[in-house]
């Protein structure tokens, strides 16, 4: 029993942060590969993106309204209904919009690449493809990654603009908001670089890391179905820990 | 993807080699007898001193094997011993722990990622599970290798589809998704993927498994037919002897990490060693044990010491 060696959680987190890190690496040498099978790349935004639309579209609209409801009361303690979309506009683009939008995503879209690149493992595709003399990491793993860069940021943005549609919907039609009081002060509050754009650049990294993450816990699953269904919740539980660490990093920097 | 729907006849097809696979009208009689292939001035595959350790057990313990160039040599032995892994050697998959794997003079473990793309480009390989793409249809699979290596018109890549699919008696399936193929169909369309784009060495894992008699015996035919015709280097991993001794050149029997012995199959079915007598009669007793190494029988099942 001495032997036997003890798990080690910090020694096993440290070794797949390294493997993941060289993974990337491997994606990053695979992508001019990648650029012969465009095709497959477009494919994937769609599939993870265009597919995740629903969802995206249907959240940010309840976060947006929620949101509204739960500030007009706090503002109207202090007399500040006024500003109520510049401060929905604010928490949307700075924060709630990248955040809750990458871990939606990462719900929809990274459980669904672990899985089938997991399946593609247990199959022998991934082998197959290797016979065939096709790169695996050009054909499959570095559309994936491309199509998580690309999706993410435009779903934040549509997350963002259902989000103040909901807000408007609850300030200003439900509540009594003035229209104009609601548009004005918004646009002359947020700016486009210090909050639309940083909000972009921060969806684009977690889209980045999400799909980082989704794509090795399949490419590096054991071939089995309880491998499969242990790798699709460590996705999960992976990216939305580092997303949200990510997101404190990125904000301390960003402001 | 299901673009083979409206699919015309096929036309005339333009090949680098004869084109071969002419459908089920194939008579194996009527083919050139084995004598007739020209003989090989240096073996396709050459292993010397292969020695493979995988999860501290000793799969290969020295071996040496010379595949003949345009021959048919078949690999058997008890299941475990080490046939797939040996294959993952040749193609590169699996590095070994020491020894040389030659290809065509090249030593695999030591080729770059992309030198072994190179080698495999002309390796086909049909796997255990044949590995289909499932979200490709039949079409599409076999279609794939040639649309990502050669740029061919759509035409011509329809008629050399349509050509192996006829080959392997499945040419109505062109618009099927592998979902929906039984186990013995999904490996004959796998056998037309792997055959797709002519290569020099074929590599069969178990392709007759899951076959029907017909199927078994048309992918047989098929087999010699390939390596007859087209001069193909195959290596075979098989246990169906009577299938095997229809159509191998010559049998390798691996057995605890050795060559257990090896010749032409009916010399080995003929040879009085135990290896052979026990592999290829299927008897329990023998060098190869039948149980899994375990703790005393008795004890397992509570039974009191010399009480039985």
């Amino acid at each position: 029993m001495s032997t036997l060696r003890r798990p080690s959680m910090i020694g096993d987190s440290l070794a797949q942060l390294g493997s993941a890190g060289l993974f990337l690496f491997a994606i990053l040498a695979a992508l001019p590969g990648s650029l012969r099978h465009f095709r497959e790349t477009v494919r994937q935004i769609w599939f993870v993106g265009g597919m995740s639309l629903v969802i995206i579209m249907t959240c940010g609209l309840f976060v947006g309204m929620v949101l509204s409801l739960q500030l007009y009361y706090t503002l109207s303690i202090f007399g500040g209904t006024a500003a109520l979309g510049t401060v929905v506009a604010l928490s949307l683009f700075r924060e709630l919009g990248p955040v809750v939008t990458a871990l939606l995503f990462a719900g929809r879209a990274g459980t669904s690449i672990t899985a089938e690149i997991g399946l593609m493992r247990a199959t022998d595709q991934l082998s197959a493809m290797e016979m065939m003399a096709v790169d695996p990491m050009a054909y499959v793993v570095a559309p994936r990654f491309l199509a998580g860069i690309v999706a993410m940021p435009l779903l934040a943005c549509v997350f963002n603009a259902l989000g103040i549609l909901g807000a408007h919907l609850v300030g200003v039609t439900w509540l009594g908001l003035d229209n104009g009081t609601f548009w004005g002060n918004m646009t002359s509050s947020v700016d486009v670089w210090t909050d639309v754009i940083n909000g972009v650049w921060k969806s684009t990294a977690f889209g980045a890391v999400i799909a980082l993450i989704a794509t090795f816990q399949g490419y590096t699953t054991p071939p089995t179905s309880e491998g499969v269904a242990y790798a699709t919740t460590r996705t999960v539980v992976s990216s939305s820990i580092v997303v949200l660490a990510l997101d404190f990093v990125m904000t301390a920097f960003l402001m | 993807m299901r673009r083979i729907a409206s699919a015309k006849v096929a036309g005339p097809v333009v090949r680098r080699s004869p084109p071969p696979i002419p459908g089920r009208t194939l008579n194996l009689a009527s083919l050139p007898s084995r004598e007739n292939v020209p003989a090989a001035d240096a073996a396709a595959v050459q292993i010397r001193g292969l020695r493979t350790v995988l999860g501290g057990k000793s799969i290969f313990d020295g071996i040496d094997l010379d595949i003949a160039r345009g021959k048919i040599t078949a690999i058997m032995g008890p299941s475990g011993t080490g046939k797939t892994t040996l294959l993952r050697h040749i193609t590169g998959q699996l590095a070994p722990d020491a020894g040389e794997v030659l290809v065509d003079g090249e030593n695999v473990p030591r080729l770059r990622r992309g030198q072994l793309f190179d080698l495999r480009e002309k390796i086909g390989y049909l796997f255990q599970n044949s590995a289909l793409l499932t979200d490709f249809s039949v079409f599409e699979n076999v279609a794939f290798p040639l649309r990502q290596h050669l740029r061919l018109p759509e035409e011509i890549v329809r008629n050399i589809v349509l050509t192996r699919l006829q080959a392997v008696g499945l040419r109505g399936a062109a618009s099927l998704m592998p979902a929906e193929l039984s186990g013995g169909m999904a490996r004959r369309v796998a056998l037309a993927r792997a055959i797709v784009r002519d290569p020099s060495l074929m590599i069969y894992d178990e392709p007759f498994v899951g076959l029907d008699p017909i199927a078994l015996n048309q992918v047989l035919k098929l087999i010699r037919m390939l390596n007859d015709t087209l001069g193909i280097t195959s290596i075979l991993v098989a246990h169906e002897f009577a299938a095997v001794r229809r159509v191998a050149d010559h049998v390798y029997l691996i057995a605890g990490g050795k060559i257990a012995a090896h010749g032409h199959p009916d010399e080995l079915a003929e040879r009085d060693s135990p290896w052979t007598r026990q592999f290829f009669g299927g008897e329990a007793d023998g060098p190869v044990p039948f149980q899994y190494p375990a703790q005393d029988y008795g004890h397992d099942l509570d039974f009191p010491a010399g009480g039985a």
